[in-house]
């Protein structure tokens, strides 16, 4: 109403200043997957439109992320406030380098994975609504590498889970009920652990800001019960990440949905869980990390390592790679729990580079099924004659998840052996280099049988002809990973300014708080 | 359900509800109410409605399909939350325009086309399951 009122000094509370367009990005690529799943929504049962606008939409996604970290790279972290109001009350998007990458390189796999679901998924599957829970599912993992505010990043995981959930029983198949309620109860319980301890750290510092805690957290360390608190957190995200020994949801659960789901959440939703760690134990608690850190790297070399004993035993192709994704688990976690630049750089590119290859290596083994007849090792044979170029394709990536170069694997092994001999954890540097030993040894005997053994009589339900929809995302993603396998200094360079600005985060406070409005 | 009496009552107890809802829903700027509780109260309705009627009835009547309703409403949210970029303020803060309407002076917000969003996703989603619901029970 307009009553006359005295002046009030609004600069207090208010973010005055204009905000410059370009400060949008931070925001965008939340609003923008939102958006067009509402679109999606409305044209529910248009299904032949659902392809065109979900794979143009996360084109533009993945060009807003690129152009994100581009901003993020010449001019540090940006922030956004919502509503207005002045941090920490307002709910801040802060993204700083690590946030930008994680981000961006989401929306490349999802741009994969929706074109690989142009002939996966059949109409029923469209009816029942996959790309609208994709891109309700994108704009959950999104939010959640882009939030400042740890309460926004908890609803950003709710946001995932959900759209996850409706992703995982598309089809309604009882396999596909039975691993949706393990998978369910079993994140919930995580996402639970995760409120309880976001309450815990609202009752001890009284704000939620990201950037606020990190700064309030050195004088509250002689009185504050923190180390509990990260402790909380840590077992929150690993089960969330799947680290041992709360990993057994992933291995009942993979393996049931349509193959690109399955490729879409072994490339993104561990890593979420990845992510959060990494941001809540070293950005904020870092001390605190150090701390753990022993627990953290025995609990790192236990999951890959049982990660990859898992894999050699399996004799269903998806139940193979779900046992990889937690065996990369096990590398990232080593990773985080040796710290420093070239620790988090490691945990970081490694993260990066497990989420395209993890979600190729599915959508390899659906057209493996699809040119085989079966996910079935004692069945799938003679691949390799069948079709050569798949074969090639498999193989690099059989080569790049096991850390051989020249693919993308090879360079965050390294830096994280070379930060284990550093940090005087030898046994860490043997554990990772045993389980690319042994992960090798797991993608070798699929590549004998599946690829090389002379082909049995043709299964019944073998196809000859691979649709181009659902060979060029494999195909884009690999080139994505010899590509960082073969010019790794641009990704270098930007993994190890963002593992400095999480060590060091005084760019990450300065952009929440500018000079002058101390929290 | 064939009971003359829901069925001669129904229509006034729905429309009542439906009115109710959107006085909730308007109320809730500065009192309690708003989108979430004024989305139920229409869903409780539209409930009612389609135990009197049929599920069939219900969903000609809101001639669009729920989830239809619910993208729409979470469209109309997001798009609140875009306007700022015009104004060159932060996303989702509250913007006032203040329309003299038949000589009332009414003002009307962003925030409260976001609080219209969330009543139709909250209408849509949950009428969406309830009106499934009511079909499994009829079979």
């Amino acid at each position: 109403m307009a009553v006359s009122s005295p002046p009030v000094d609004l600069s207090a509370a208010l973010v005055l200043k204009p905000v410059a367009a370009v400060d949008w990005l931070v925001i965008l690529p939340v609003a923008w997957c939102i958006g067009i799943g509402a679109v999606l929504m409305m044209v529910r049962h248009r299904t032949f439109l659902h392809p065109p606008i979900a794979v143009a939409a996360l084109g533009i996604l993945a060009g807003l992320d690129a152009t994100l970290l581009w901003h993020v790279a010449q001019n540090g972290p940006v922030t956004m406030v919502m509503g207005r109001w002045l941090p920490p009350f307002g709910i801040a998007f802060t993204v700083d380098l690590t946030g930008a990458l994680f981000a961006l390189i989401a929306a490349v796999v999802a741009l994969a994975g929706a074109v690989a679901a142009v002939t996966d998924i059949n109409d029923g599957g469209r009816r029942y609504g996959f790309y609208p829970f994709l891109m309700l599912l994108m704009a959950g993992v999104s939010g959640a590498f882009l939030t400042g505010d740890i309460f926004n990043l908890y609803v950003w995981f709710e946001v995932l889970l959900i759209s996850s959930f409706g992703l995982l029983v598309l089809g309604a198949e009882r396999e596909q009920i039975d691993g949706a309620v393990k998978y369910g109860f079993l994140n919930l319980v995580g996402t639970t652990l995760f409120l309880i301890a976001t309450g815990y750290l609202y009752g001890i510092f009284g704000t939620l800001n990201m950037a606020d805690i990190a700064a309030k957290a050195g004088p509250l360390r002689e009185t504050a019960p923190l180390t509990t608190l990260i402790a909380l957190f840590v077992f929150a995200f690993a089960m969330k990440a799947a680290a041992f020994p709360v990993n057994f949801w992933l291995p009942a659960s993979y393996h049931t949905p349509r193959i690109v789901v399955s490729a879409l959440f072994a490339g993104l939703l561990t890593k979420v869980g990845i992510y959060a760690l990494i941001r809540v134990s070293v950005m904020l608690f870092p001390l605190e990390r150090d701390d753990l850190s022993l627990v953290i790297a025995a609990v790192g070399a236990l999951t890959m390592i049982t990660g990859a004993l898992g894999a050699l035993a399996q004799t269903d192709t998806r139940r193979l790679l779900g046992y990889l994704v937690i065996s990369g688990i096990g590398s990232m976690l080593a990773g985080i729990a040796l710290g420093g630049p070239g620790g988090i750089g490691g945990a970081v590119f490694y993260a990066l580079h497990s989420m395209v290859v993890m979600t190729a290596l599915y959508l390899a083994a659906g057209l493996a099924a699809r040119l085989g007849g079966g996910f079935s090792m004692a069945s799938l044979s003679g691949l390799y004659a069948r079709h050569a170029l798949f074969s090639a394709l498999s193989l690099m990536l059989f080569f790049a998840v096991s850390g051989l170069p020249p693919f993308s694997g090879f360079w965050p092994k390294v830096m994280l052996v070379k930060a284990a001999l550093d940090g005087g954890a030898g046994w860490l540097a043997a554990a990772l280099l045993f389980t690319g030993f042994l992960t090798m040894i797991a993608t070798g005997r699929l590549f004998l049988l599946a690829y090389w053994r002379p082909a049995a009589a043709a299964a019944p339900s073998a196809q000859d002809a691979v649709p181009a929809t659902a060979l060029l995302p494999l195909i884009a993603l690999t080139a994505v990973s010899v590509l960082i396998g073969l010019f790794p200094q641009t990704l270098l360079g930007l993994v190890h300014e963002a593992a400095l600005t999480l060590d060091e985060p005084s760019a990450y406070l300065h952009s929440v708080f500018p000079a002058g409005s101390a929290p | 359900m064939r009971s003359l009496i829901l069925r001669t009552v129904a229509p006034l107890i729905v429309g009542l509800m439906v009115l109710f809802s959107i006085f909730v829903l308007l109320r809730g700027h500065n009192e309690p109410g708003g989108g979430f509780i004024g989305g139920l109260i229409a869903v409780a309705a539209l409930s009612i409605y389609g135990i009197a009627f049929g599920v069939e009835t219900v969903r000609r009547a809101i001639v669009f399909h729920p989830l239809a309703i619910a993208g729409a409403g979470l469209m109309l949210s997001t798009l609140s939350g875009l306007v700022s970029m015009v104004f060159h303020v932060p996303f989702m803060t509250g913007l006032w325009i203040y329309p003299v309407i038949l000589g009332e002076e009414v003002p009307l917000s962003s925030v409260m086309t976001f609080d219209i969003g969330v009543y139709l996703v909250v209408v849509g989603a949950v009428t969406s399951v309830a009106l499934s619901l009511e079909e499994r029970g009829e079979d």
